[in-house]
């Protein structure tokens, strides 16, 4: 059997925290990805969900290799990149895009957006100079952006239209894999069908995995057939989406999607029985003992203190979850 | 009869650029009481964050060209000097920027930015404004405040920052408060912690809240009213349940058709409005949503591609921009993506 696209083994990034002072030590490490382990095939999409904080940005820029992670492993189609220099990323860069999740600060304010669109084209001689500008139009249009932005600078977008900018910049090259961090979710609601529909589309057309990072509960099972869900830079649980949505097993699965808000409900003023999960996300300098959910799970008991769940499989399906007492 | 407590009438924002005039917000008018909750939604660049910025006046000294009266609690604040403006910015009137991740300072400890907003408006010591910010941390659901307050930005988790920011713009506790997408960037979980602080907060003090979303679910749990914006205008203000039931304005209708529907098929594909928005800087003649319009064929005549529709009301309350005498549902639209 071929390897697959992408899988990532047991992955791990600690920031170091260094002290205050002149002579700054470290004192701790932010446990930011601690053991993630997933696959991806090509022209698959798997979703990652969770917490604010849990990692997923994190991991989203370890598998890319804009950070080089504390440990573990990073396939590649089989070849581990996890540690490998500049003269091995360079060619990968290519087949490996991220969208990023922050508008604001990924686009360079001194370049215009034909700059920024076109830059992959020029740092990989892709496209003769003179047809650059009608390909840069091209995509600008694809992403539903005027062509006549071309010489605007990025200041003078909406933070809808910056991460319309992001994405373009992205599907410049045709990668293999884009990790897409929160894609949409600065975009309207019509924009963002268009985005998922056109990313789709390309993902049909040219073989894209994903690597899909968001909030958005619902756009998540429009776009993933497989979910992984994060916490305290931990997956918690993974499923195919059906399983996930209409029976999820991990307790902080399961107060995640009691939490999205249901138009229906609040305006014809049906009550939803919303799971209130109590105190505060604990610091990944710190985490808990045991399960890291526990501090806030309604179904602890003193083995979640002392033992790690591991991820295995619940109920007849697919459904991987790390829990003492996964729902049935 | 009094004036309402914040009164927009006829906001233009406007920016010359290289290319043209770029019309960011036009005609804009609405108006808001004291406790209520308006939610401002539409398309991406359609002006919700231009307009609103200009309610705190952050266009001053920028090229922008704005024009109109906002009437906020007895006051025209466009026609204020500088200096009172500047008195009256984060004190009175504040707002939770769309972007929480550039608003702090990575360099300064998110005590000191707090504090900072607090020392800006009351004649009080450092050791006043520490204490006052501290509790503010604790109102916001910080846990050791005490011990937080010294933290820099980077040690607090995105929707911690996201608190932070909230009790930056609460500590004065102001009576107009403007929330530019504050909850986007935060898990679901976190998101309904903080609608539930603002909603606690908005009763104590009997606040106004502007929230500006793309998210509809939020507007429908948390808003008294919808603004509807597109092309720099409103084209519909109603009640949320009258306007998310009854829309009556065709762009507002495809926003609703857009949201993944969870009851169809994940394998077919979404349903967004056919086409793109007009260029703000040479917006066509007629209505701004002719062109990607499925309803412009029960409007008689050529209407719809030449004169601009009045934002007129449908019912009592409910306005819409738009030629057609119905609301949507007396039409037969064959629905778009429908297989
Ligand atoms: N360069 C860094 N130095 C220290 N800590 C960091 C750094 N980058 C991220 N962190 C920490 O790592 C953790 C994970 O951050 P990350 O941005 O990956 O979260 P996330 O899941 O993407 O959250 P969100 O949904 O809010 O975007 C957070 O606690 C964050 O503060
Ligand atoms: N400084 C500027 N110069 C020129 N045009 C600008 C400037 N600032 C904003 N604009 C334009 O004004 C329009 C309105 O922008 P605004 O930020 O209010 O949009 P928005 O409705 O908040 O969108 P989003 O939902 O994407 O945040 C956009 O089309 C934008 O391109
Ligand atoms: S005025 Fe005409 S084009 Fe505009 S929304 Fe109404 S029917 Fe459509
Ligand atoms: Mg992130
Ligand atoms: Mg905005």
């Amino acid at each position: 059997m071929a390897a697959p696209l992408l899988e990532v083994r047991d992955l791990v990034m600690h920031f170091p925290v260094k002290s205050r002072g002149v002579i700054a030590r470290t004192v701790g490490h932010v446990k930011a990805v601690d053991g993630v382990s997933f696959t991806v095939e090509a022209g698959q999409s798997l979703g990652l969900v969770g917490e604010s904080g849990c990692g997923k940005t994190t991991t989203g820029r370890l598998i890319t290799r804009l950070q080089k992670p504390t440990s573990g492993q990073i396939l590649f189609e089989g070849q581990d990149i996890a540690q490998a220099g500049p003269r091995v990323l360079k060619p990968l860069r290519r087949e490996i895009q991220m969208i990023f999740q922050d508008p604001y600060t990924s686009l360079n304010p001194r370049q215009t957006v034909g700059e920024i669109v076109g830059a992959p084209l020029v740092i990989h001689k892709l496209v003769p100079a003179s047809q650059r500008l009608a390909r840069v139009q091209e995509l600008l249009e694809v992403v539903g952006l005027n062509p006549e932005h071309y010489n605007r600078y990025p200041h003078e977008f909406s933070g809808g239209q910056r991460q319309r900018i992001g994405i373009a910049r992205a599907l410049t090259l045709q990668p293999k894999l884009l990790v897409a961090d929160e894609p949409v979710s600065a975009l309207d609601v019509s924009i963002q069908a268009q985005v998922i529909n056109l990313m789709q589309d390309l993902q049909r057309e040219f073989n894209i995995a994903f690597l899909f990072i968001a909030h958005d509960l619902s756009i998540v099972r429009h776009f993933c057939p497989e979910v992984a869900v994060m916490y305290l830079g931990k997956i918690v649980e993974k499923a195919p989406r059906d399983e996930l949505y209409e029976h999820p097993k991990h307790p902080y699965t399961k107060a995640l999607l009691s939490a999205v808000p249901n138009i229906e409900q609040a305006v014809l003023g049906g009550r939803r029985e919303r799971i209130r999960l109590q105190g505060d996300v604990p610091s990944p300098i710190n985490p808990p003992s045991g399960c890291r959910f526990r501090t806030r799970c309604w179904k602890a008991q003193d083995i979640c203190a002392t033992t790690e769940p591991p991820l295995q499989k619940v109920g007849a399906g697919a459904d991987v979850a790390a829990c003492h007492f996964p729902e049935q | 009869m009094s004036r309402p407590f914040l009164s927009v009438a006829n906001l233009a924002v406007h920016f010359p650029t290289s290319d043209g005039l770029v019309r960011a917000t036009d005609g804009l008018s609405y108006t808001l009481e004291r406790g209520k909750t308006l939610g401002i939604v539409g398309e991406s660049g359609s002006g919700k964050s231009v307009s609103s910025s200009a309610i705190l006046g952050l266009h001053r000294g920028t090229n922008a060209q704005v024009s109109g009266e906002i009437w906020f609690d007895g006051t025209d604040l466009l026609s204020l000097s500088d200096e009172d403006m500047r008195r009256r910015r984060g004190k009175d009137v504040a707002m939770i920027f769309q972007d929480p991740l550039s608003a702090l300072h990575p360099y300064y400890r998110v005590g000191d930015q707090i504090s900072e907003a607090y020392l800006a408006h009351n004649q009080v010591s450092k050791r006043v404004a520490r204490a006052r910010t501290i509790e503010m941390l604790d109102r916001v659901g910080i846990p050791q405040p005490d011990r937080r307050v010294d933290d820099y930005p980077h040690q607090f988790s995105g929707g911690m920052r996201q608190r932070v920011m909230i009790a930056m713009a609460l500590i004065n506790d102001p009576i107009l408060l403007i929330a530019d997408e504050p909850t986007t960037a935060l898990d679901v979980t976190v998101q309904a912690q903080i609608l539930d602080l603002l909603q606690e907060l908005q009763r104590e003090f009997n606040t106004a809240l502007i929230m500006i979303t793309h998210d509809l679910g939020v507007i429908a749990e948390i808003a008294d009213d919808v603004l509807v914006m597109y092309a720099g205008r409103a084209v519909e203000y109603g009640a949320t349940r009258d306007l998310m039931t009854q829309p009556a304005m065709p762009y507002t209708w495809g926003l609703i058709q857009s949201i993944p529907d969870v009851t169809r098929s994940v394998d077919l594909p979404l349903r967004p409005i056919p086409g793109n928005p007009p260029s703000l800087l040479n917006q066509p003649p007629g209505c701004a949503f002719f062109a990607r319009c499925e309803y412009a064929q029960f409007v008689p005549g050529d209407r719809c591609a030449t004169t601009l529709p009045d934002l007129l009301p449908l019912s009592d309350g409910h306005l819409k921009r738009c030629h057609l005498d119905h609301d949507l549902a007396s039409y037969a639209v064959v629905e778009t993506g429908a297989i």
